[in-house]
C-alpha cells in the first residue's frame, strides 16, 4: 500500500483562531493552502468557549467563541485556494530538499506526505494537569482540567459533576465556575495558590461575585479522597513567602468534582520533531518579527507561540504568520540579514520576538509584565538610547502588553533592543 | 428624600477602581472612586439597572451534542435565573444557523435567545 503524496504552498497545522486567520492571509497573498485539523470541525478551542467577550478589538462587537470562529471559517470555506483536511493529525515535520515535508495521518487519507514551501504552526496550547502540581491521593474519577470539563459540557453535553471545587483562578477556571453553576451544579469555591487572582477582574465579578461563589486566595488542594469517584478534597492555606501549604490548616471539603485551572503551556511536540528552538521564558518557539522560527520557512502564531489572553491578538498573529509564510513559499520574501537580540529588561517576563532580522517593516513586541504596576512606562532602548516609550495606567501579569515599533523607530536601533516596564518616574499616571 | 450609596469594583479594565455610587430616590447623583469616564458610566448602570448577556446551551432533538445560544442583547441581572430556566427547557431541531431565534422574548425581557453556532447535522 503506497503512501499518498499531497502538495501545497503553505501548510497550516491547526484550524483554530490562529490557523484560520493564517490560512486566509496566506491565500490572499496567492498561496495554495492546506489546513490540517485534528478535530472533526474547524474552530479549535473557540468551539467550546460559548461565553461572550470575543472580537471586541477585531470586529468591534462582543461575540461568543463559536461566532468568532465562524467569521474566519466562512472565508476559508469560500476560498478555492484553501483546502481543509479534518480529523487529520500531523505526526512529523522534516526537510525535503529545498522544501518541507509533513507526515500526516487520517481515516480518509491513511498515511500521507505533504510537500510544502512553508508551514504555519498553530497548534495552540495544553493545560497543566494534576500530575504537574503534585496533589496526593488516589486516582478517582471526577478530577478534570477546566478545559476538558468545558469541552465535555459545552460540546458533548455531559455535566461532569454536581458539587464542585475549582483550583486556580485563571480565566478558564472562573468561566467554568459560572458555566457549571448555570448548568445546575453547585460550585463550592475557587481556591488560588497565589495571593492575587489570576483572571480578569471582569470575570471575577461576573462569574464569581454574581453567583455568590467564594474565592479563597493563598489556599490550595493538597489531597484528593475517594476510590471510584472523588468524595472529598483536602485544602490547606499557603504561606505566600514559601508558596507551601501551612501544616495544621488542612480542611476537608466533600465534593464529587475537582476542576484544575492551573496554567497553559504552548504545544510544541510537533515543532520539536524538526528541531525548532524553544524559548524557555514563553515555552514557545523563538521567532523573529515575521514570526519565523529557527527553521527557515516554518512560522508560528497564537497560543503555540505564547499563551494569549485575547483571541483577537491570536488572529492578528495568525495573519502575520500566514502572510509571511505565503511570501516565503512563493519566493517573494525579503530575507532578514540582521540578527538583533531583543532582551527582557526589568519587569518583563515572556516576550516575542526574541530577535529581529529586518525581515519586516516594523516590529510588534508582545510581553507579559512580571508584576502589577499602577502607572507604568514601557521603555524600548537600544545601546542605551531611547527608541520608544509608552505609558499604561496599569499593567498586570494576566494581560499581555503590546508595543509597536515603526520603521522610523527601528532606524534608531544600533544594537540589542531592551524592553522594560517600570513605574513612571515622576509618579504621574499616564493615559 | 432617600439617599443611598452602593459600592462596586469597576470591571472595565484591570485597574479595578473601587466605585461608590450615590443615589437619591433611585437616581444617580454621583460616582466617586473612578479614574476614567468609563468607570462612571459602568458604576451608574450597575447601580440602577445591572445587565448581563446570558450564554448557555439548548438540547438537540435526537442528538446528545447541544447547540450553544446567547441572549441577543443584555438582560436585567435579576432575570438571569428565569432566562436560564427557559433556555434549559428548550430543544431545537437541526439544521440551525447562527442568529436563528430559539426563544422569543425570553422570560418577558423583550430579548430573544439566538443560536451562536451553525449545525447542519
Amino acid at each position: 500500500m503506497g503512501v499518498r503524496n499531497l502538495s501545497c504552498d503553505v501548510l497550516v497545522v491547526g484550524g483554530g483562531a490562529a490557523g484560520l486567520s493564517a490560512a486566509n492571509a496566506a491565500a490572499d497573498k496567492g498561496a495554495k493552502v492546506l489546513i490540517v485539523e485534528r478535530e472533526g470541525e474547524l474552530g479549535g478551542i473557540l468551539n467550546q468557549c460559548i461565553h461572550n467577550g470575543f472580537g471586541l478589538h477585531r470586529f468591534g462587537e462582543e461575540l461568543t467563541g463559536p461566532e468568532f470562529a465562524n467569521k474566519d471559517e466562512v472565508k476559508v470555506e469560500a476560498n478555492p485556494s484553501i483546502e481543509v483536511e479534518l480529523g487529520c493529525s500531523v505526526l512529523e515535520l522534516a526537510h525535503d530538499g529545498d522544501r518541507l515535508r509533513a507526515t500526516v495521518s487520517s481515516e480518509a487519507l491513511g498515511l500521507a506526505h505533504v510537500s510544502c514551501g512553508a508551514i504555519v504552526l498553530a497548534c495552540g496550547c495544553r493545560e497543566r494537569t494534576r500530575g504537574q502540581i503534585n496533589i496526593a491521593g488516589g486516582r478517582p474519577a471526577g478530577v478534570y482540567t477546566a478545559g476538558s470539563a468545558q469541552k465535555l459540557i459545552n460540546v458533548d453535553g455531559a455535566l461532569v459533576g454536581k458539587r464542585v471545587v475549582i483550583l486556580g483562578s485563571g480565566d478558564i477556571g472562573l468561566i467554568m465556575a459560572r458555566r457549571m453553576t448555570w448548568e445546575g451544579a453547585k460550585v463550592l469555591m475557587v481556591c488560588e495558590l497565589a495571593s492575587e487572582p489570576g483572571g480578569l477582574r471582569r470575570n471575577i465579578q461576573q462569574c464569581l461575585v454574581d453567583n455568590d461563589i467564594p474565592l479563597y486566595l493563598s489556599r490550595t488542594v493538597t489531597q484528593v479522597f475517594g476510590h471510584d469517584r472523588l468524595e472529598a478534597v483536602e485544602l490547606a492555606d499557603v504561606d505566600p513567602a514559601t508558596m507551601r501549604p501551612i501544616p495544621g490548616t488542612e480542611q476537608r471539603v466533600e465534593c464529587d468534582t475537582l476542576l484544575l485551572s492551573v496554567g497553559l503551556i504552548p504545544e510544541n511536540e510537533l515543532a520539536k520533531t524538526i528541531g525548532i528552538k524553544i524559548d524557555r521564558a514563553t515555552s514557545g518557539p523563538a521567532v523573529d518579527e515575521s514570526l519565523e522560527t529557527s527553521v527557515p520557512g516554518i512560522f508560528v502564531a497564537g497560543n503555540e507561540l505564547h499563551v494569549h489572553d485575547l483571541a483577537d491578538y491570536v488572529s492578528e498573529e495568525g495573519e502575520v504568520a500566514g502572510r509571511n509564510a505565503a511570501e516565503f513559499a512563493l519566493g517573494e520574501r525579503k530575507a532578514g540579514t540582521a540578527d538583533i537580540e531583543v532582551v527582557k529588561g526589568e519587569n518583563v517576563g515572556g516576550m516575542t520576538p526574541q530577535h529581529v532580522t529586518g525581515s519586516a517593516e516594523g516590529v510588534t513586541i508582545r510581553f507579559r509584565p512580571r508584576k502589577r504596576i499602577q502607572g507604568a512606562e514601557i521603555r524600548v532602548t537600544s545601546a542605551g538610547e531611547l527608541v520608544k516609550r509608552a505609558r499604561r495606567m496599569i499593567v498586570v501579569p494576566s494581560e499581555m502588553q503590546t508595543i509597536e515599533l515603526s520603521a522610523d523607530d527601528m532606524a534608531k536601533v544600533t544594537g540589542p533592543i531592551e524592553v522594560s516596564c517600570t513605574p513612571v518616574a515622576n509618579g504621574k499616571k499616564g493615559a | 428624600m432617600a439617599t443611598e450609596t452602593k459600592s462596586f469594583t469597576c470591571v472595565q479594565c484591570p485597574m479595578g477602581c473601587p466605585l461608590t455610587v450615590t443615589l437619591e430616590d433611585g437616581v444617580v447623583k454621583g460616582v466617586t472612586g473612578n479614574t476614567c469616564p468609563r468607570g462612571a458610566k459602568y458604576g451608574a448602570a450597575e447601580a440602577t439597572h445591572p445587565e448581563r448577556v446570558v450564554t448557555s446551551l439548548v438540547g438537540v432533538v435526537g442528538d446528545h451534542h447541544p447547540v450553544s445560544v446567547k441572549t441577543a442583547g443584555p438582560v436585567p441581572k435579576e432575570t438571569v435565573d428565569a432566562v436560564l430556566d427557559q433556555i434549559s427547557a428548550t430543544e431545537v431541531r437541526l439544521p440551525v444557523h447562527i442568529g436563528d431565534v430559539v426563544v422569543r422574548d425570553v422570560a418577558g425581557t423583550g430579548v430573544d435567545v439566538v443560536c451562536t453556532k451553525s449545525r447542519e447535522r
